[in-house]
């Protein structure tokens, strides 16, 4: 209809993103950071995050939401790392060898996952969110009591000084910079545009990934999982076995999201062993949200997008709130409070936009006679007595 | 044998014989089962009415409540709020009970209005909703309130409230001592404190014999049925989310004044997931909950998570934490994965 | 009788019951190649059973399978499930969509048929990963778009289409199986205008003229005439008629084939008719209802007190969006008058207030809270709406579970609900019992006008005549106003004083009980008896 209407339509599908790119322009001359300190952040981040929030797009597209149980992955790298670690591979070759170990662990976990979820149609999301949590404690174990007594572990240095269990956090020296300072290594200088270091290495192999996820969709089987993520009952139908087509979307994510927190460990190189796994679950959900992305729709560019606006606000709006308000403390849970709240909105406002498009899909079973052909968006409104 | 097993229910039957073994074990690593009783009566205690904040939105369908944080949150507000106004005693308990309630209403209100505005996906909306709100609230702490008492805040000057702050000079235990006796030299019995555990289970299961709660029963039950018969599924759901929300924050002041602390920043999110187990060992399902499912949840619960450690903690040091994520989020799981009968 | 070589598929001597209870006997007939078979018959005279055999669905096998033989191409059918008998060359297009509406036209007509490029990787993924050849799929679906001789695009997403395109797009999907033998249309004209459907028939000979067998199910019973070239007439589960074109037949024949012999016992009816045209307890004008599947469109009808009105009409007419319209059940507007009073519509409340109540067809969805005992089930309704059962005690008016027990007992008796006690669960009860839960939860709303919908529908006979006797009685000896919701005309002529047939979302025309089975059989096809002669 008119071009009004559809600016309207238009910002009301993008709010999400539109109210935190406001946010993040009001409070960006607040932050004092220069330009290319935060260009040379988004950069990093952006290889270093990316390839994690991609892991999130088959589960969705399988119409399983969100999943929060993305650290099911995460653990499996954890572990792979440790090992890593221990054995003192270093370099490409050692990050390598972490995504191959993790490979089975993830696995096991998604299919451990997969097999939940599928009992669990139409709450995936907090399933998967209690899962991740569930698995934690179970990731514990094996870890924190299982390794250096039952699992053997050569480097002392790893574990507790009881003997046995791994250290709260572990430095990951071996493999740190692996891919993002390889081509440095290689050339023996560093790899820069206008001062601004380029992860070159990193950067490629999160566009393999998205190639990958490109093409994946173009598939037979990506063509599988849209059907079942838009209508299991149609799919079903038509013989495509639904459950295991989502336990299939799950093993995928669940894998993907193995390397991808091994990508973000050798950026990042400092690994928490307990504590990291769900936090990085819920910082990928944001970034991925925050790109425009509902529960059941999202696409490559918004996932790029998302992972450089969701790391400016993290960088911007904690030092201007901190600015603003003279407190050092305000930022750590400035953070906090963005992530969650760009969550908590993108899931009320697909929640709300779901119901009227429910609500709306019922009204148009009134219309009968008359040539519906080209009456198809055109439908009269009866008018309802109030 | 099978019917009774069926009758009480695997979970509960599993983590009951588990409690036990808990407790038989205690003189053999150790540990004086008269420290272990103390602590799970006091556990007890402190954590029913809180767990007791559940019932409304389970039985009204709003599911399990993941937002319980947002009345956690509303508790700590009235707790501050009383120390800030120096309130002791009696007038300082009822005046947090009734800041933390007025709170915990303005903001049920709000949540109930989000709840009633989407379809699916209720708990986790709720979950990241009182998230988020836990984090705005940590700004408030941190900096914006304007409160002076220097019992809460941190020395250095500005206004930066402490983590923990200590309520024995104001109503710490005011509950716990009235009426209250001693068993041996370890046990203290906190009759106050089971009183008014009573007596706010004993309004719930009345509520739910009025008209109103039996609507809210029937909404619950099949909202169908409910509407033909004229009732408001939102009007229900409203009043069960204020309910809910308002009762956990009610349940918060009797939480502190038996654990004589206020906890605040992002503490109240650690109480989400164990408190929706507790009740959820209980024997509640995620539209059904009874009195009863909360005092045998709350006890069982609490029971295993004070009493393993004891028992842990001399033979396998730090386990007891990780099995406490197992034993709560794999009781959730398992709710969420049940078949549901429709 | 045929046996050339052209005959495609053969029912010989099928039959089914289902627990005891005959639905389906002795039904032969056969179909050959490129020929179109009419199906008529009533709701319930087993045209889906017939379906469901062929298609060898769930509950046909979990419930001990049929009688008889299905000869596909002269092979005897043994298909384990539903794809079985797709794979064979059996296809059938549902009145409900099974589309994906964010799928295009060509995902949807192909899903999970999709051409494939082959691709290196693939193999170890059993073809999985080969990439979707798209361009081949869109020549394949404008293929048999074009066939169909449809004006439609391939490239546009199904949510975005009209209704009727829909339905095109659904047929599409079945014509574009390689190996398509036998295709069943069930109702597809039901959705469309006169002109889709126009070109729907036309698209049906098409297909015919290619050698497909077609069974064609359609209460439109000039649509039979105009396309098939035989017709069978089911009714009460028996084959009653099966007559090829050249020997001819007219719309008032099939009518009177579908409906039946015209009733012999009026026991159950009123001996005389009651007198009071004038005294309207409820003026119904320009209703419409937006209830999903069964929208009322412009119904007019008048409602006298103390008389029992039938409402009848084929399935997906409408005629159950009425009293789910105005009970507030589903969104509604026009003007309805109670006792010469304007009535608020949309609004359960204030219809329970003014002591209407409904028996809904939707047992386990309006009528019964399944988990619950039964005594809440029948009190719960009349303790919200009148405030019964409730006691006070110190101030508070608090459930009086005694009474409510006491009170349903009265009903267990009266009714015959077969249960362990009224503590019992619903969910544990028969679907008769569950029913007479519905009826008691009703009367103990003392009601004024009683709505009772499909009261009968899915219980056996025994319960049946006990629900029917009940309604009856309770008509009569309390004076009561009841409005009777059923596809089962023979249960109306039975029961009712006046019989309105709902045909196409409004009145097609309203009936003594004791008329003319042809005239029902005429009104429930949409067409007026004034136009018989015609």
């Amino acid at each position: 209809m008119s071009k009004k209407l559809d600016f309207k339509v238009l910002f009301m599908k993008n709010i999400v993103p539109v109210i935190f790119l406001l946010m993040t322009a009001i409070m960006m001359p607040f932050s004092g950071y220069s330009g290319k300190f935060l260009v040379q952040e988004i950069v990093t981040r952006l290889g270093r995050d990316t390839f994690l929030v991609l892991a999130l797009l088959i589960p969705l597209m399988a119409g399983m939401g969100i999943n929060f149980g993305l650290g099911l992955g995460a653990m499996a790298s954890q572990i792979a790392l440790v090992f890593v670690t221990d054995w003192h591979v270093t370099g490409v070759s050692g990050v390598l060898l972490a995504m191959l170990i993790s490979t089975p662990i993830s696995l096991v976990f998604g299919l451990f996952g997969g097999y939940l979820l599928n009992n669990a149609k139409g709450r995936e999301m907090i399933t998967s969110y209690v899962l991740g949590f569930f698995m934690l404690g179970a990731y514990q174990i094996i870890v924190l009591f299982g390794m250096g007594s039952i699992i053997p572990i050569g480097d002392e240095g790893l574990l507790l000084s009881r003997g046995f269990g791994i250290r709260n956090t572990i430095m990951l020296d071996g493999v740190a910079g692996s891919f993002d300072t390889l081509l440095d290594r290689l050339f023996g200088f560093r790899v820069q545009i206008a001062d601004i270091g380029i992860p070159v290495v990193t950067i490629l192999v999160v566009a393999l990934l998205c190639l990958l996820t490109w093409w994946f969709r173009r598939t037979k089987l990506g063509q599988e999982i849209r059907a079942v993520g838009q209508d299991m009952g149609v799919s079903a139908a038509s013989g495509i076995n639904v459950s295991r087509t989502r336990i299939i979307s799950m093993l995928i994510s669940t894998v993907l999201a193995g390397y991808g927190y091994i990508v973000f460990m050798q950026n990042v190189s400092v690994m928490p062993v307990y504590t990291g796994a769900n936090t990085v679950a819920t910082y990928a959900a944001a970034a991925l949200l925050v790109g425009g992305a509902t529960a059941s729709k999202a696409g490559i560019p918004g996932v790029i997008f998302g992972v450089a606006l969701f790391h400016l606000l993290f960088i911007v709006t904690p030092m201007a709130a901190n600015r603003i308000f003279g407190a050092a403390e305000v930022a750590e849970y400035f953070r906090l409070f963005i992530s969650y709240s760009i969550i908590a909105l993108a899931l009320v406002l697909n929640g709300w936009n779901a119901k009227k498009e429910k609500d709306r899909a019922l009204f148009g079973h009134r219309n009968r006679g008359g040539d519906r052909i080209n009456t198809a968006d055109a439908q009269p409104e009866p008018a309802t007595p109030k | 044998m099978s019917g009774l097993i069926k009758k009480i229910g695997w979970p509960r039957l599993i983590i009951g014989l588990f409690l036990t073994g808990l407790f038989i074990a205690c003189p053999f690593v150790g540990v004086n089962i008269q420290f272990a009783v103390n602590d799970v009566m006091g556990r007890f205690g402190m954590n029913l009415v809180l767990i007791l904040s559940l019932v409304p939105m389970i039985q009204s369908g709003c599911g399990l409540n993941f937002g319980v944080p947002l009345g956690i949150v509303s508790g700590a507000f009235g707790a501050v709020c009383s120390v800030e106004l120096q309130a002791t005693g009696f007038m300082g308990i009822l005046t947090a009970m009734l800041i933390a309630c007025s709170f915990a209403i303005v903001i049920g209100l709000i949540y109930g209005n989000i709840l009633n505005r989407i379809k699916g996906d209720e708990m986790i909306i709720s979950t990241y909703v009182s998230m988020a709100f836990v984090g705005f609230m940590c700004l408030l702490w941190v900096r914006l309130l304007p409160f002076k008492n220097p019992l809460l805040l941190y020395g250095f000057g500005g206004s930066v409230f402490k983590p923990q702050i200590p309520l024995s000079n104001h109503w710490a235990g005011v509950l716990d001592k009235v009426l209250y006796f001693k068993i041996g030299p370890v046990i203290e019995v906190p009759v106050g404190l089971f009183l008014i555990g009573a007596l706010c289970c004993f309004l719930m299961w009345l509520f739910f014999r009025s008209k109103l709660g039996t609507a809210m029963t029937a909404a619950g039950s099949n909202p169908e049925y409910a509407r033909a018969a004229g009732v408001s599924i939102d009007k229900m759901r409203l009043i069960s989310v204020v309910m809910s929300t308002s009762i956990a924050a009610l349940g918060m002041i009797i939480y502190y004044q038996h654990y004589t602390f206020v906890q605040l920043y992002m503490t109240p999110i650690n109480l989400m997931l164990p408190t929706v187990a507790a009740i959820l060992i209980g024997g509640a399902a995620i539209r059904k909950a009874t009195i009863t499912n909360v005092i045998i949840g709350t006890f069982l619960f609490q029971g295993v998570v004070t009493v393993g450690p004891m028992v842990a903690g001399s033979a396998f040091g730090d386990i007891a934490d990780a099995l406490r994520l197992v034993i709560s989020n794999g009781m959730i799981l398992y709710a969420l994965t049940r078949k549901e009968q429709r | 009788m045929h046996t050339d070589n052209q005959e495609v598929l053969r029912f010989e001597n099928v039959g089914k019951s289902f627990f005891g209870n005959q639905v389906l006997k002795d039904i032969s007939f056969s179909l050959e190649k490129g020929k179109i078979l009419g199906l008529v018959g009533e709701n319930g005279a087993g045209k889906s059973t017939m379906m469901k055999i062929l298609f060898s669905m769930d509950d046909i096998r979990e419930t001990g399978g049929y009688e008889g033989a299905i000869y596909l191409d002269g092979v005897r059918l043994d298909f384990n499930n539903p794809m079985d008998a797709i794979n064979a060359g059996v296809g059938m297009v549902h009145q409900e969509f099974s589309l994906i509406p964010g799928f295009t036209a060509t995902e949807n007509i192909l899903l999970n048929r999709e051409f494939t490029k082959r691709s290196v990787i693939s193999k170890a993924f059993r073809g999985k990963l080969d990439t979707l050849d798209r361009r081949r799929m869109h020549l394949s679906a404008q293929e048999v778009i074009e066939l169909l001789g449809v004006n439609l695009d391939p490239d546009m997403f199904v949510s975005n289409m009209p209704v009727g395109h829909k339905q095109f797009v659904e047929i599409s999907r079945e014509v574009n199986r390689e190996n398509v033998k036998v295709l069943i249309f069930d109702e597809p004209t039901a959705v469309l205008t006169e002109s889709e459907a126009q070109v729907l028939l036309h698209a049906l000979r098409t297909l015919a003229d290619r050698g497909v067998a077609i069974i064609f199910i359609s209460h439109r019973l000039q649509e039979i005439i105009d396309v098939c070239d035989s017709v069978i007439v089911l009714r009460d589960g028996e084959l009653v008629k099966d007559v090829r074109k050249e020997e001819g037949y007219s719309v008032v024949q099939l009518a009177k084939w579908m409906v039946g012999r015209d009733v012999e016992s009026k026991s159950a009816r009123r001996e005389k008719g009651l007198d009071n045209a004038d005294d309207i307890v409820m003026d119904i004008r320009n209703l419409w209802v937006n209830m999903a599947g069964e929208l009322v469109d412009d119904v007019n009808l008048s409602i006298r007190r103390g008389e029992f009105l039938g409402v009848g009409g084929l399935a997906g007419q409408g005629k159950l969006g009425i009293p789910n319209g105005i009970m507030g059940l589903a969104e509604a507007g026009g003007t309805v008058l109670y006792d010469g009073k304007p009535f608020a519509l949309n609004s359960p409340k204030a219809a329970l207030d003014l002591k209407l109540a409904f028996v809904s067809e939707d047992r386990r969805g309006f009528g019964l809270l399944l988990d619950e005992p039964v005594y809440w089930n029948v009190t719960f309704s009349s303790m919200q709406v009148l405030n019964k059962y409730l006691k006070r005690y110190l101030g508070v008016r608090l459930r009086d579970d005694k009474e409510m027990r006491e009170t349903t007992r009265e009903y267990i008796n009266s009714l015959e609900i077969r249960c362990v006690s009224e503590k019992q669960k619903v969910r544990e009860l028969s679907g008769g019992n569950q029913q007479k839960v519905c009826l008691a939860r009703a009367f103990d709303l003392e009601p004024e006008l009683l709505f009772v919908s499909e009261p009968t529908r899915g219980i056996d006979i025994g319960a049946k005549s006990l629900v029917l006797q009940a309604l009856k009685s309770y008509n009569e000896d309390k004076g009561v106003t009841i409005v009777m919701v059923s596809s089962e005309l023979e249960e109306l002529r039975s029961i009712c004083d006046r019989i309105a047939i709902i045909c196409d979302g409004k009145v097609a025309g309203i009936l003594s009980a004791d008329e003319d089975s042809e005239k029902f059989g005429l009104l429930m096809s949409g067409l007026r008896s004034d136009k018989e002669s015609a």
